[in-house]
């Protein structure tokens, strides 16, 4: 799905255009960061992605600061009551707030997703790097155990090391990102094994820099943006997976709150109170749907195929 | 008779070519060449010497490279010529220490470098010379420079990474570094990415990259080819300007002859992975003896003259494990005979002249046939 060069990368002045370049200080207008945002913002879906996540992620950074009741507080009288003024979203079956849970439970599904990934990410690359550089055995090793792990479908993989590890939002991150991992491996090495055929890689040598030096400075940014791509790709199937998982009981634990668990108490009620379900379920289309579009459009911004 | 005739004919077509060749050697040589008493120790010992270097990439059945010498003294240009295969480009990759080590076989072998001496194979050391006491410079200077990083930090990084120098010092010598291989404004030049330069300015950068530690021995794959005419004249004086400067002993590896007419000292013609010829510029341009180095100076075209047909050597390298026995250009030669079965040595046919050829020197031997 990804099969673009991170390499082709340097051979883009084509796309730069001379008449909005020389806008301020050429030397500036014209590197690469700033051509792909340029790119960025201009291509419209990407830019919603990039509202609807950040919309979220703000939800999440000042949920304390919001004015709404306390996720966890619990009111008898008004249990399972339908939106109002004073519950906007409603309540659920013990009259905690949906609203106040939903924000709150943002907070747990963008973690869950961030620090998965990050886990995927921090092992993923490097290994995938030794295993595309060096090549041989080393690369034999790490891309057999890959296959293997890819082999088993990521969602029943994060299930299974999650019941492993035992039922917790952080163990399910943990299991989330180790079954994340394979995707990062294969992708950083067919990079890695792309980028070190370059010639700057050889210049590199030639100069008389170390392995890990090269590495660092030479291979490593270069896959980069496929890599940055996947990520965000991968932090929506995550927040799936968070939410997979809470609502079996092996995510979040109540009371606290998360969408996940939210859906999973809500599927008991989803007669009397369709609510409790429709809103958590809409957060999760939301938020995943903007990481998704935020992904295509850094791909496309990436792309130096594309103009 | 016929093959004398052949040869008579063919003959007479390099001459008209060294009539523009030849003149363009005479005025562009001079810089390099002048040598004055004091150097006299170190031209006795060379600055490289090769000898019998050869090798193979695993699972071959026939070195890829096979016996090859040749020396390069300090302010020398040594240019490898042959056609595209001929093993010119491994040559220096191997010298390099740059072939990948696991894949590459060294058969026998010698490298000196400034008199010491060491196998081919002995990574280690050619690893810690490489990008301080020499350095390369590629075909590609498009894709040589790395696109995530500006070219003053590249060129930075290879001060550091030998002289541990820290940064500042580092950023110092490549703003010179980059002055001096004719960068306007090189201290605004330092931000910029690679993508922001012209083919001919990534060159230079590659250049300063290179001689940013004042390297002893410099070996430039094709540096030029991938340029047009005008910056190849210029960059080409600026490595000739260069080596006058500090006295570097330069392997240029190219395929157009134009190129080595303009700055080669000595000149080493690659076939098939061996040295057919060898000798002095002037040598090797006025009087070439081996048929394949007669073949490519005839199929230089020419701008002066009658217009005609431009001569080629017919067919193309053989691959390895098809090579013929013998001579490896007899399945191509015009004057291949039965004896060319049985492998020529690079026999010295006046002085510092060498060629690979039973038949050389051509003149008496095939005027003794007629």
């Amino acid at each position: 799905m990804m099969a673009q060069p991170a390499t082709a990368q340097p051979a883009t002045p084509a796309t730069i255009d001379p008449q909005t370049v020389v806008a301020d200080d050429p030397v500036l207008a014209a590197r690469p960061e700033n051509r792909v945002w340029k790119k960025f913002r201009s291509h419209k879906s990407a830019m919603l992605g990039g509202i609807l996540v950040g919309f979220f992620v703000l939800m999440a950074v000042f949920a304390p600061l919001l004015p709404i009741p306390d996720p966890t507080a619990t009111d008898w009288g008004a249990v399972r009551k339908a939106p109002s003024a004073a519950h906007w979203l409603g309540t659920d079956e013990i009259g905690r707030d949906v609203l106040s849970r939903l924000v709150w439970g943002a907070r747990a599904s963008l973690m869950a997703g961030v620090v998965s990934v990050g886990i995927a990410v921090a092992f993923g690359v490097p290994l995938g790097i030794l295993a595309g550089y060096f090549g041989g055995w080393t690369d034999g090793i790490i891309s057999r155990c890959t296959e293997a792990l890819l082999a088993v479908p990521f969602l029943i993989l994060a299930i299974a090391l999650a019941a492993f590890l035992g039922p917790s939002l952080t163990n399910a991150m943990i299991a989330i990102g180790l079954s994340a991992t394979p995707v990062f491996v294969r992708l950083t090495r067919g990079q890695v094994i792309s980028v070190k055929a370059e010639d700057y890689v050889e210049g590199a040598h030639a100069i008389g820099l170390s392995t890990p030096k090269i590495l660092r400075r030479y291979v490593f940014p270069n896959i980069l943006p496929p890599v940055l791509v996947q990520a965000t790709l991968t932090i929506a199937t995550a927040i799936i997976a968070e939410a997979s998982l809470s609502f079996l009981g092996l995510g979040q634990q109540p009371p606290a709150p998360s969408w996940g668990s939210m859906l999973n108490t809500a599927k008991n009620f989803l007669a009397q109170a369709p609510w409790m379900a429709m809103w958590p379920g809409i957060a999760i289309f939301l938020v995943v749907l903007g990481f998704n579009l935020l992904g295509d459009g850094l791909r496309d911004a990436l792309d130096p195929r594309e103009h | 008779m016929a093959v004398f005739l052949i040869y008579r004919l063919v003959r007479l077509q390099i001459i008209c070519h060294q009539s523009c060749i030849g003149l363009r050697m005479g005025s562009a040589m001079v810089p390099g060449r002048i040598v004055d008493e004091g150097d006299r120790r170190d031209m006795d010992r060379p600055l490289l010497q090769v000898e019998k270097l050869k090798f193979r990439f695993r699972g071959q059945s026939q070195d890829v490279v096979e016996d090859i010498s040749f020396r390069v003294g300090r302010n020398e240009t040594l240019c490898i010529v042959g056609e595209s295969g001929c093993g010119k480009s491994v040559t220096a990759l191997a010298l390099m220490g740059l072939l990948p080590r696991d894949s590459v076989r060294f058969g026998s072998g010698e490298i000196r470098f400034d008199g010491e001496s060491f196998a081919p194979s002995d990574h280690d050391r050619i690893a810690a010379m490489r990008g301080d006491r020499m350095a390369m410079i590629f075909q590609e200077p498009m894709t040589s420079l790395n696109p995530a990083f500006r070219i003053g930090d590249q060129i930075a990084e290879a001060v550091e990474q030998h002289r541990k120098c820290g940064k500042a010092k580092a950023r110092e010598r490549a703003v010179e570094m980059l002055r001096r291989v004719g960068i306007p404004a090189p201290e605004q030049r330092m931000g910029e990415y690679p993508h922001q330069l012209s083919g001919g300015m990534r060159q230079r950068v590659m250049i300063a990259m290179a001689l940013a530690n004042d390297p002893e021995l410099l070996i430039a794959d094709e540096p030029t080819t991938a340029l047009d005419v005008t910056v190849q004249a210029q960059i080409l004086e600026l490595i000739a300007e260069l080596q006058a400067e500090t006295g570097m002993g330069t392997i240029m590896i190219t395929h157009d002859l134009g190129v080595v007419a303009e700055i080669a000292t000595d000149v080493a013609v690659m076939y098939a992975g061996q040295v057919v010829e060898y000798g002095p510029a002037e040598a090797i341009f006025n009087d070439p003896q081996h048929p394949y180095t007669i073949g490519l100076m005839a199929s230089v075209p020419s701008l002066t003259g009658p217009r005609r047909r431009l001569s080629t050597v017919p067919g193309s390298v053989p691959g390895i494990g098809q090579m013929p026995e013998g001579c490896r250009f007899s399945s191509r030669c015009p004057f291949a005979a039965p004896v060319c079965a049985s492998r020529p040595d690079l026999a010295e046919i006046a002085p510092g002249h060498r060629a690979a050829c039973h038949f050389a020197p051509l003149d008496q031997r095939l005027e003794r046939r007629a």
